[in-house]
């Protein structure tokens, strides 16, 4: 397989995909919620005019192509969402080629863990309902029986011998109707679901010619960088253009309509970032400026007390806990994170009168044409969008106000601008991951188990800003749900709050995993404080209450056993074990430590056991969990973005820290659970599993526990200092 | 006007003498291999070879390179034992999430197996903690470094 680094050149739209003679070109909708995914799969011939958004297009000379809107971050998406249309059409994984698919039907959205979730079946029948008119195509030029005739490797083949490739009936089987509803293989057939195979894109990337945003040149480019508000909501107040453009290669300033951002231009990067510092930009910084850190938690924590949303409740909880044996609360509190992907933020628009191409990495392709045209002005077919490889999206792509910066840019000047941000400017004016508090509260029976339980969730509603239609009614935000609503847990009585407080002075977005990982360092951290009570080891304890819940307990049967629980640790260690439902899979995790010092966490050991239904590519489920793991330690132990008079105090890797290699765990080991549910998300589950795991391990280790991230603080170390 | 050595190629280039080797080559040569990631040798994504020898691209003036040579991940010698251990340990062990530190790393590795032919746990840990990967690839790092390490033994 060749990976089309989609580098076109300007006027290359949608156009470009048309073929010029015949052949099959199976159109399908990109399966998105509240949309039928088979209502939109029709086979067209190819000069056609087309609405949909994912194709199988197979020409005479049987090329076989596929065009994704799915954007690759490195969660191996390319891959898995290929090996699942080629076990069903029957071709073998070197024989296709790959296309990002241009926006279409609004449909262009990845993250939530959903792709593998929504594309299973999807893209199976695409895959099928192909095969099936190609096969049909092929018998009727035998006069034989669909019946009669296999494929293999994108050939079929008659009984008697007789052969034709895919290519050679593309054209005819796109005249054929499309069967409703495509016969699909059995697990027991199954060639390349489930059997580990290489990423596509392992090639590229590994000889630097993977096409990243930040990659893009476009003839005639100029390279901007850009200072926006330090503090949301100020604007310009005055800058030093001559010193700027006094500077060697400097071309352009210029300032947005709003004047809440500035950009110097230049021939490259290094001239533009001189130009920037002459420049010396200087704010009214308007209300915001009065923000600090305490603010944002101050007003999180004022939402314990007082009405609240109640997204679900069974049974009396508060009543069954006020009567019980003995109730016990405790308060946990998370910080705002940044994304900083690898690849810091950019984006390249070229606005002309007759139309505007963008080339950027976007998780919302079809978002990044509709702000183009807003700005532009343009009509939405004017507009291109040419997605890139992504340098890490954990969310952070799932925005788009740099596409509308960049636009606002470039409609100001003739050539192709890329706007690349500093890595200060990309921390310091990331959306956050938003701060939260949580309030639990357990009824405890004589034995200290749960009777009943109140968990009050107070924070930001992200889904109110990014998606306001998906905002319930009451003004719930479903996402919080995750690892909070939908535990493995089956408690006799419960009920789940939402105070809503938006933070002031900071947007607040999506980060990996958003909802599970703060609701997993809660529920898990205080499980394992009710079993700490109890005197119930913490896997025994857990056991007991998902004793009903066979998948569950199967995971953590199976962790404890291959992380050796019950047996003796080494000197100086502990171990901690987390437990959860997220995202559509089970998960137990075992951390085993050690705290040489107070400031100090060594990883010695990590073992997952992970239950995600049918697996699609088993040795990259297996990455996700690692690198989940690694991306969710990293921000467990350090990582908190704070303010000060509205100003994001984090500014670099040297202020804000990401886990190194010498700090990430001496060893992790995953184990996949047989099973053929349809498949959970993976790219968030084994970020959603560090913090609690780890804080447990730290808990055991310290004898007594952080409920405040990150856990490496100044604020948890001076209360260590103090005692 | 300078005079820089990148791929074993003498380029002329029009720039400042303080401005980094990084975005000579990347917005001036137009070699996109090397990334940019912090600009203040934090991260290692920009990691380039001088004379063989890993160095962060993002800090060194081009006007401070004299005669050295440059070498980037697109001029990586396939033909040279450790670099091709290396890709081939990086492919078999599907290293690579979102790819985007990975040049940085591939270089750093191989100028960990020069220096080090068969380095330890410890001396991995210490020779690619310079190199930051957001998506958390380094427990395959560390054994991809192994097993090229072993190959070329
Ligand atoms: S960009 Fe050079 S070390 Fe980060
Ligand atoms: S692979 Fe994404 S940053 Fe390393």
């Amino acid at each position: 397989m060749t990976q089309n680094a989609p580098n076109r050149g300007p006027h290359t739209g949608r156009r470009g995909l048309l073929l010029g003679g015949g052949g099959l070109l199976l159109a399908t909708l990109w399966p998105v919620k509240g949309l039928r995914a088979d209502a939109g799969m029709l086979v067209e011939d190819s000069t056609a005019p087309f609405a949909p958004n994912a194709y199988i297009r197979i020409t005479p000379d049987n090329r076989i192509t596929l065009i994704l809107p799915n954007i690759e971050m490195g969660q191996g998406i390319y891959t898995s969402s290929v090996m699942l249309i080629a076990e069903e059409l029957g071709v073998d994984l070197n024989q296709i080629e790959m296309e990002a698919a241009p926006p279409g039907g609004g449909a262009e959205i990845t993250g939530g863990s959903m792709s593998i979730m929504t594309e299973w079946k999807p893209l199976r029948e695409a895959g099928a309902a192909a095969r099936t008119v190609l096969v049909q195509a092929a018998a009727k030029r035998w006069n034989a029986k669909p019946e009669s005739c296999t494929v293999e490797s994108g050939t079929i083949r008659h009984l008697s011998g007789l052969r034709l490739t895919f290519g050679a009936v593309a054209s005819d089987a796109a005249k054929l109707p499309l069967p409703k509803e495509p016969q699909l293989k059995s697990a027991a057939q199954y060639r390349l679901i489930g059997k580990p195979q290489h990423r596509l894109d392992s090639v590229v990337k590994v000889e630097g010619r993977a096409v990243f945003g930040i990659d893009v040149q476009i003839p005639g480019q100029k390279i901007g960088t850009v200072a926006a508000s330090p503090v949301i909501g100020g604007t310009l107040k005055d800058f030093n253009r001559d010193a700027a453009m006094a500077v060697p290669g400097v071309v352009a300033v210029l300032v947005t309509d709003a004047k809440d951002a500035v950009c110097v231009v230049g021939d490259h990067y290094w001239a533009a970032h001189k130009g920037l510092m002459a420049l010396h930009p200087e704010w009214n910084e308007g209300e915001n400026a009065k923000v600090t850190t305490q603010t944002v938690y101050d007003q999180l924590h004022d939402g314990l007390k007082g009405p609240a949303i109640v997204p679900t409740s069974k049974g009396d909880a508060p009543a069954i806990i006020a009567k019980s044996h003995a109730h016990y609360s405790a308060v946990y509190q998370q910080p705002l994170l940044a994304h900083s992907t690898m690849e810091p933020i950019n984006c390249t628009a070229h606005v002309r009168p007759d139309g505007c191409d963008v080339w950027t990495g976007t998780q919302v392709a079809d978002r990044a044409r509709d702000t183009a045209a807003e700005i532009t002005g343009l009509p939405k077919e004017k507009i291109a969008v040419h997605s890139q490889y992504i340098g890490g999206g954990f969310g952070r792509r799932l925005e788009h106000e740099y596409i509308t910066q960049c636009v606002q840019f470039a409609k100001q000047v003739p050539y192709p601008l890329k706007i690349v941000w500093s890595r200060e400017e990309d921390i310091t004016r990331d959306r956050y991951r938003p701060a939260y508090v949580d309030e639990v509260t357990a009824g405890l029976d004589e034995k200290g188990h749960v009777t009943a339980m109140t968990h009050r969730v107070v924070g930001p509603a992200v889904v109110a800003r990014w998606d306001p239609p998906e905002l319930t009614k009451e003004g719930y935000d479903e996402d919080l749900s995750v690892g909070t609503l939908i535990t493995p847990y089956n408690y006799p009585a419960y009920r789940l709050e939402f105070a809503r407080r938006e933070a002031p002075g900071v947007i607040t977005a999506w980060w990996r995993g958003v909802g599970g990982t703060r609701g997993l360092f809660v529920v898990e951290g205080f499980i394992d404080e009710l079993a700490g009570r109890a005197g119930v080891d913490p896997v025994a304890y857990r056991r007991e209450m998902v004793k009903d819940n066979p998948r569950a307990l199967a995971v953590l049967d199976r962790v404890a056993k291959e992380a050796g629980w019950n047996t003796p640790l080494p000197q100086g260690r502990a171990r901690g074990v987390a437990l959860q439902f997220a995202f559509g899979s089970y998960m137990a995790t075992v951390a085993e430590i050690e705290m040489p010092e107070n400031n100090v966490v060594i990883i010695h050991r990590v073992t997952a056991a992970v239950d995600c239904g049918q697996v699609v590519n088993p040795d990259q489920v297996i990455s996700q969990i690692e690198g989940g793991l690694i991306f969710g330690f990293s921000a467990a132990l350090y990582s908190e973005i704070t303010l000060k008079d509205g100003w994001v105090e984090q500014k670099n890797f040297n202020t804000w820290r990401v886990m190194r290699m010498n700090e990430a765990p001496r060893r992790i080991d995953v184990h996949l659970m047989e099973s053929s549910e349809d498949p959970g998300g993976i790219g968030e589950v084994g970020t959603a599993a560090a913090a609690p795991a780890l804080a447990n391990a730290m808990a055991a280790a310290q004898g007594h526990r952080y409920r405040t991230l990150p856990l490496l603080s100044p604020r948890n170390l001076e209360k260590e200092a103090a005692k | 006007m300078l005079t820089l050595r990148v791929n074993g190629q003498t380029h002329t280039v029009d720039v400042e003498p303080d401005t980094p080797l990084l975005w000579v080559l990347r917005d001036v040569l137009g070699l996109n291999g090397t990334k940019f990631g912090c600009g203040i040798a934090q991260c290692g994504v920009c990691t380039v070879h001088l004379d063989n020898r890993p160095v962060r691209a993002c800090v060194l003036p081009v006007g401070e390179i004299g005669n050295r040579a440059v070498t980037t991940i697109e001029a990586l010698d396939e033909a040279d034992p450790v670099v091709h251990a290396v890709k081939k340990a990086w492919i078999d062990l599907d290293v690579v999430q979102c790819g985007y530190c990975q040049p940085g790393q591939i270089m750093a590795a191989v100028g960990l197996i020069r220096s080090t032919p068969n380095p330890s746990d410890e001396q991995i840990d210490s020779a690619m903690s310079g190199n930051m990967c957001r998506c958390g690839t380094y427990m395959r790092i560390r054994k991809a470094i192994h097993q090229a390490a072993g190959d070329v033994a």
